[in-house]
């Protein structure tokens, strides 16, 4: 490898440096590049809609209207919900994908560069007119992030333009992002790498991908019909003119089921490649986790009406989608399993990015479980719109996604950065975020049960303790982040040079170049045994 | 997606790049039209299945064999009028017992009350859902629109029968009609009514 390294050395110092500035990002097509905007992009999104959460905790931190108006506050859990699903966790991994895939499979770069530059610049545009429509008079989109008609065509604010146009954006960036993962995986691997040779990391955002190209067409066709309803006079949704607006959430849920995998299975790839690396052994069953992540894809297709129960479908209906739905737990359990028994008896460290895959184990079980709560159909009547479900949601995405996501960027910090980053900053950004996060979310299980709606900027005295605590967790979390911004631009502005490998048990192509790793790599495919 | 021009970096766009591509663009759009594709087969799958309670938009024939007088359905109306519209809108009765295979005529009360011109349409909807396809109007003011000047009233005429063939389990069926004011949106010819 070593003089593969050199070649690369020598290669970069006539190559790099064309643009600085701005301009360097502006015009970039290195895939690392890139990745760092997306990365960095997907943070100050995360920084957005925390804000946004903690308004909400704000006004929810005791019973009656203190602080914003009801309409105000449908705004924000509805811009909220928006800005972290598309602006946050799918970015973000999108940047994950960017900055390790081609290195991950020994490509120079992705298969797509011009596409991939323009995937990411499109998104500032997205968030900009989503964004600004909440300062516009009338307010930004108030109907909930599923935008159910008719809250988003008859009862609209006016805002629904800005909302469709936002996740058309927001669509063609995740689908050309999607394309770009597709074909550099499927022709730029290095010679040797088969299909069964590709990390699981790979393999996971090859089939997210896939989920994508698939779904995100539908919800652009879903927007499209939600815009023509409220301004061109079409009754896809409106029951007075023959539509009809369970038919929405038809639509919408076929959608929006394979987004909550497009979601999460980047964050197994995730898990899958750190859990070894700290217990330094195989990953058990990585044939199992290939087909298990495969099947989690395509179940994902056919269980959207879950979400549904309440609508008045018939029993048989109401069974199908029960029965597929709790079906998924199989797969996703294989994976749990063989998280555990990849630790089993291995030779654990618990550096941060350990803990934080550890800590998706057990809150992402968590999540899945009161996931499973919610596919009963009997018990989902009662669940149906509480905080249970809100509690759901969040165990998955927060300490699911988002969590992952935290492992990635502190296992691969050292190799994007050339400096490791401050081990007892970083464990003390996870023990913060950890207890507060419990503190957040599993309350909101109890105020579920117990019956308190969401999205609703009021409550009933009874819930007002409970409540107390989460507000208290939310700030507590929400500060929190702000250590991990500390953490990463003290590791850019230097620290403890980094070895290429910085952690024993790694495995990995993108181990066997510096760090940092240098703007070009594996110009000359490496040799894969 | 003319990636081919000039490739900014080492990375050679070749044939098979080129095709995966292709594939991948005509699949977002065929997945694009899926996505709209949608609407006329939960049409049909509805129509088939009966699954949301939609009952048919045009008006049937009569031809059940005989009245099957062993078994009673009460069938049960409910009228509501969608935010916004501003008539009166009620059954003549509550609720009415007919034996599957006869027919009955009910009339609906309609008042616009809006102080000007104004069109509305009944939308039905039958509960359980799956009764639906037994639910059989030979004549609804659902079928068309109901244009009413100001102030004036309307009585609505409703002719059913409840198919014989009906499922044993069925014993109530409900028929709600939300009445929607869609003045804003009909053409002025079937204003000047």
């Amino acid at each position: 490898m070593t003089t593969a390294t050199d070649t690369i050395d020598a290669h970069d110092e006539h190559h790099d440096h064309k643009m600085t500035g701005i301009k360097r990002w502006l015009y970039t097509t290195n895939h690392k590049d890139i990745g760092t905007l997306y990365l960095w992009f997907s943070f100050i999104m995360l920084l957005t809609g925390g804000a946004m959460a903690m308004v909400i905790r704000a006004e929810l931190f005791q019973p009656g209207l203190q602080i914003i108006e009801p309409d105000f506050f449908n705004q924000m859990t509805t811009v909220h919900g928006l800005i972290m699903v598309f602006g946050a966790i799918m970015p973000a991994f999108t940047g994950l994908a960017n900055w390790m895939l081609p290195m991950m499979i020994g490509a120079p770069d992705m298969a797509l560069p011009r596409l991939n530059n323009w995937s990411f610049w499109i998104l500032p545009f997205a968030f900009g007119i989503l964004l600004s429509s909440l300062f516009m008079e009338g307010g930004g989109p108030n109907f909930g992030w599923t935008f159910y008609a008719p809250l988003s065509t008859t009862y609209s604010n006016g805002s629904t333009a800005f909302f469709v146009f936002a996740v058309h954006i927001m669509g063609i960036s995740s689908i050309m992002g999607a394309i770009n993962i597709v074909v550099t995986i499927m022709n730029l691997r290095a010679p040797g790498m088969t299909y069964m040779k590709m990390p699981l990391f790979v393999w996971t955002f090859f089939i997210t991908a896939y989920l994508l190209i698939a779904v995100m067409p539908v919800l652009a066709g879903t927007v499209t019909m939600v815009l023509t309803d409220t301004y061109f006079g079409t009754d896809f949704f409106n029951a007075a003119g023959g539509g009809d607006p369970v038919m929405f959430q038809h639509i919408f849920w076929f959608f929006g089921h394979p987004e909550v995998y497009i979601m999460i299975l980047p964050a197994f790839g995730i898990v899958s490649t750190i859990i070894p690396a700290f217990a330094r052994k195989q990953l058990f069953g990585y044939s199992s986790m290939v087909y298990a992540t495969s099947s989690i894809a395509f179940l994902s297709f056919i269980v959207w009406a879950h979400h549904m129960f309440t609508t008045g479908m018939p029993l048989a209906g109401e069974l199908f989608f029960m029965y597929c739905t709790m079906l998924i737990a199989v797969p996703t359990g294989v994976k749990v399993f063989n998280w555990v028994a990849t630790m089993w008896k291995g030779s654990m460290t618990f550096e941060t990015p350990m803990l934080f895959s550890i800590a998706f184990v057990i809150l992402f079980t968590i999540g899945g479980f009161s996931g499973l709560m919610l596919a009963m159909t009997p018990v989902d009547f009662q669940y149906h719109d509480t905080y249970f479900v809100v509690a759901h949601f969040h165990y998955v995405l927060v300490t699911g996604s988002l969590f992952s996501i935290y492992a990635a960027a502190y296992y691969w910090l050292p190799k994007w950065t050339g400096h490791m980053y401050s081990e007892k900053l970083g464990r003390f950004h996870f023990w913060c975020s950890l207890i507060s996060v419990n503190l957040l979310f599993f309350p909101m299980h109890f105020l579920g049960l117990a019956g308190m709606p969401r999205r609703i900027p009021d409550y009933a005295l009874q819930f007002a303790d409970f409540n107390k605590w989460v507000s208290i967790g939310g700030f507590a979390f929400g500060l929190s982040q702000l250590i991990f911004l500390v953490l990463v631009i003290k590791c850019i502005r230097g620290g403890e040079k980094a070895p290429a490998k910085p952690w024993d048990g790694a495995e990995g192509l993108e181990w066997e170049v510096p760090s940092p790793a240098p703007y070009h790599t594996f110009s000359t495919p490496p040799e894969i045994k | 997606m003319h990636e081919d021009k000039a490739q900014p970096t080492d990375v050679p766009m070749n044939k098979q790049v080129k095709k995966g591509v292709t594939k991948l663009v005509v699949t977002v759009f065929a997945m694009f039209a899926f996505g709209f594709a949608l609407v006329p087969l939960y049409d049909v799958f509805c129509d088939i299945t009966g699954l949301n309670g939609k009952t048919s938009d045009t008006a049937a024939t009569y031809n059940a064999d005989g009245i099957d007088t062993s078994r009673t359905i009460k069938v049960q109306f409910i009228s509501r009028t969608a935010q916004g519209a501003a008539w009166q809108f009620k059954p003549e009765m509550n609720s009415i017992e007919v034996h599957p295979g006869e027919m009955k005529f009910v009339k609906f009360y309609a008042k616009n009350e809006t102080g000007q011109h104004g069109v509305a349409q009944a939308v039905p909807s039958v509960s359980p859902g799956l009764a639906a396809n037994y639910f059989q109007k030979i004549e609804c003011f659902c079928f068309n629109q109901q244009p009413l000047q100001a102030s004036e009233g309307a009585w609505l005429p409703l002719q059913f029968y409840v198919d014989p063939e009906l499922p044993e389990e069925f014993t109530e069926i409900t028929l709600s009609y939300t009445l929607y004011d869609i003045t804003a949106s009909t053409p002025s010819s079937l204003e000047s009514d």
